[in-house]
């Protein structure tokens, strides 16, 4: 498979003060096209910061992320802003939609970064919610759906653009364990049937199953855990 | 660019419920700056429409020169009779000129809304002083028989101060006078005079035969110019000659503008106090909206749509504020008759005028204030840490 992500000799570390912490040095891997990786790791090992990087919303403290040969941490905010919108969906632990509009509006976002017409883009919408099972609840507002649908609007929202890849950072952390499973699930259909490449953060080793493969991160290193995927 | 706008800020806007007591706040604050404002124009307006409505082209008013006012003027008897002799003066059918010499001194009088004193100007009118005020009518009882004690009072005098009811005796100062009618001029300032017979006056308040001011009619607009070169002329007079016109404005400018004089800097100081309200509002909208805004940035909307969002919501909220401002001064003192001090330190009665002109100078004030209040909102807006996606709230 064509490699979609190379990180070479990626770090970064924070400055507090005269203390540096370092969160990963030298880090070098990469992520081929249609890829389901599952990230594990315990608490403060870097997890969160390596979707931010693959996301282009934080940059490396050295060393280079190239997505589809672009040097991500080279753009400029601007640049960088309109490489999101098309390249990446983030899906977020707490599913960061916005209260007062409904699903469909949420959805329908990052469309109107595009040039799409009202037309087209209530199609795309319409689509979006289809694929994760929410066609009835466009009209409804995040505080009437239950957490397990409101992850489902944010990952219409998140594939709405057709982006490659998806960067989840624990979806399934604030769900019991059935809305959990229909999550994943629906990330494993993104993977299989429309071949997104999806990066995905979990604490819970049942949620990890469902990934291709899994990493384990520790002190800034990547440990592979399993080779072949679960099913 | 228009649809990330407009998306961001109808995100703002449907917020606002969130924050629904500090916004009424920020819209209170705001309305209260607006009302004062307005209600200070509102004032001066009035006022200088009451004042500039008195005034006639074709009447000339003459004051010892420097006196500014009538109170301070006096002029004696031969003035009055040099100007009756003077080019340009007009006179009746019966070859009399038009020629009023007219005692003009300070009463008391009891407000009717409050109890209270004020300074009601008397004066002192020969028989030409009627055929020198247009729209002079009386609505009520007769004119005053010339050397008694009677006095006409003005409409807005009867309206604002009481005990000069027709028929009822009254006490100014250390005399009884009888009402004996009631006047009109058409709303004109002359409405919140008293007046009585001038000989009466001069007598009981031991002025001679001395006068204050001088009204003449003039043959013509143009003929004040002909009593302006005689007066220059004539070593005898030393008078100031305006057109009453001119008078009236002058007289009206200097009250209104000190109206505006207090009313301008009060509503500064109010929309300082305003502003600091309004940025309070917006940076705590910006706060509660921090993983929201992140999020946006996230998925690729631009810092500006951002700050625009901020900004369109405070420049909402104060306009919200100053329509509600100018409707409330609106519904209450929109041709509410007042009085205040006018040009003699006396009372002029007048009624409050909201204009469009001060209705936009409020709207505008209001929107400045939401603009100053939301600037740095709205840049601290475009600068939300892209890493606040990840706050859990
Ligand atoms: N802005 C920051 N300034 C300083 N240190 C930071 C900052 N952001 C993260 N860190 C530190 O970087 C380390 C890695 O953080 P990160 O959020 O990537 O961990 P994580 O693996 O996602 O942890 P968790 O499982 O708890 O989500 C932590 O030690 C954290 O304290
Ligand atoms: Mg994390």
């Amino acid at each position: 498979m064509a490699s979609l992500y190379e990180l070479k000799d990626l770090s970064k570390r924070y400055t507090r003060g005269k203390e540096s912490i370092t969160i990963f040095e030298e880090l070098t891997m990469s992520i081929p096209q249609g890829d389901f990786i599952a990230i594990m790791g315990p608490s403060g090992s870097g997890k969160t910061t390596l979707l931010n990087l693959l996301g282009g919303i934080d940059r490396p403290s050295s060393g280079s992320v190239e997505c589809e040969g672009v040097r991500v941490d080279k753009l400029s905010e601007g640049k960088l802003a309109k490489w999101r919108s098309q390249h990446v969906g983030f899906i977020f632990q707490f599913y960061n939609l916005m209260p007062t509009l409904t699903a469909a509006q949420n959805v329908e976002l990052p469309l109107l970064l595009t040039k799409l017409s009202g037309k087209q883009r209530k199609d795309r919408v319409a689509t979006a919610l289809d694929i994760v099972g929410l066609a009835d609840r466009k009209g409804h507002r995040p505080r009437q759906l239950s957490g397990g649908q409101q992850q489902r609007v944010a990952i219409a929202r998140a594939i709405v653009a057709d982006p490659k890849v998806l960067l989840c950072d624990e979806p399934t952390g604030d769900l019991d364990r059935a809305s959990a499973d229909e999550i994943l699930e629906t990330l494993q259909l993104l993977n299989k049937e429309l071949g997104k490449t999806i990066v995905m953060v979990t604490h819970d080793p049942s949620a990890a199953k469902y990934a291709a493969r899994e990493l384990h991160l520790d002190k800034g290193r990547f440990i592979e855990a399993k080779a072949e995927p679960a099913q | 660019m228009f649809k990330q706008i407009g998306a961001v800020t109808m995100i703002n806007l449907r917020s606002i419920p969130q924050r629904a007591g500090l916004s009424l706040a920020t819209i209170i604050s705001i309305a209260l700056v607006t009302g004062v404002l307005l209600g200070f124009l509102a004032m001066s307006n009035g006022f200088r429409a009451t004042l500039q409505g008195t005034g006639s082209d074709n009447v000339a008013v003459a004051l010892r020169a420097g006196s500014q006012a009538e109170l301070n003027s006096g002029l004696s008897s031969e003035d009055v009779r040099l100007i009756e002799e003077a080019p340009g003066v007009a006179r009746d059918s019966e070859g009399r000129p038009l020629v009023s010499g007219e005692l003009y001194v300070i009463v008391d009088g009891t407000k009717r809304a409050s109890g209270t004193d004020a300074n009601l100007p008397l004066r002192g009118v020969g028989p030409q002083a009627l055929s020198l005020r247009e729209g002079f009518e009386m609505v009520e009882g007769r004119m005053f028989e010339p050397g008694t004690n009677e006095l006409v009072v003005g409409a807005s005098v009867l309206r604002e101060f009481s005990g000069f009811d027709l028929g009822e005796t009254i006490r100014l100062g250390s005399n009884e006078w009888v009402v004996v009618g009631i006047f009109s001029t058409g709303g004109s300032v002359f409405e919140s005079e008293i007046w009585a017979d001038i000989a009466v006056i001069q007598n009981l308040y031991n002025r001679g035969t001395a006068v204050q001011s001088v009204r003449a009619r003039l043959t013509s607009v143009e003929a004040i110019e002909d009593l302006r070169a005689w007066e220059e002329d004539e070593p005898r007079v030393n008078l100031d000659i305006e057109s009453e016109t001119d008078f009236f404005a002058s007289q009206a400018g200097g009250t209104a503008v000190l109206i505006e004089f207090v009313g301008w800097p009060l509503a500064i100081i109010m929309a300082i106090g305003a502003l600091a309200g309004a940025w309070n509002t917006m940076y705590s909208s910006v706060d509660t909206r921090m993983r929201e805004i992140a999020t946006l940035r996230a998925i690729g909307f631009s810092g500006f749509a951002a700050a625009v969002g901020t900004m369109v919501e405070s420049l909402v909220l104060a306009a919200l504020g100053g329509l509600v401002g100018a409707l409330a001064i609106y519904l209450l003192f929109n041709g509410v008759s007042a009085s205040t001090l006018g040009s003699g330190f006396t009372q002029v009665v007048f009624s409050f005028a909201v204009t469009g002109g001060s209705v936009i100078a409020g709207m505008v004030m209001a929107v400045v204030i939401g603009f100053f209040g939301g600037l740095v909102p709205a840049i601290r807006s475009a600068y939300v840490p892209l890493l606040t996606v990840h706050r859990s709230e």
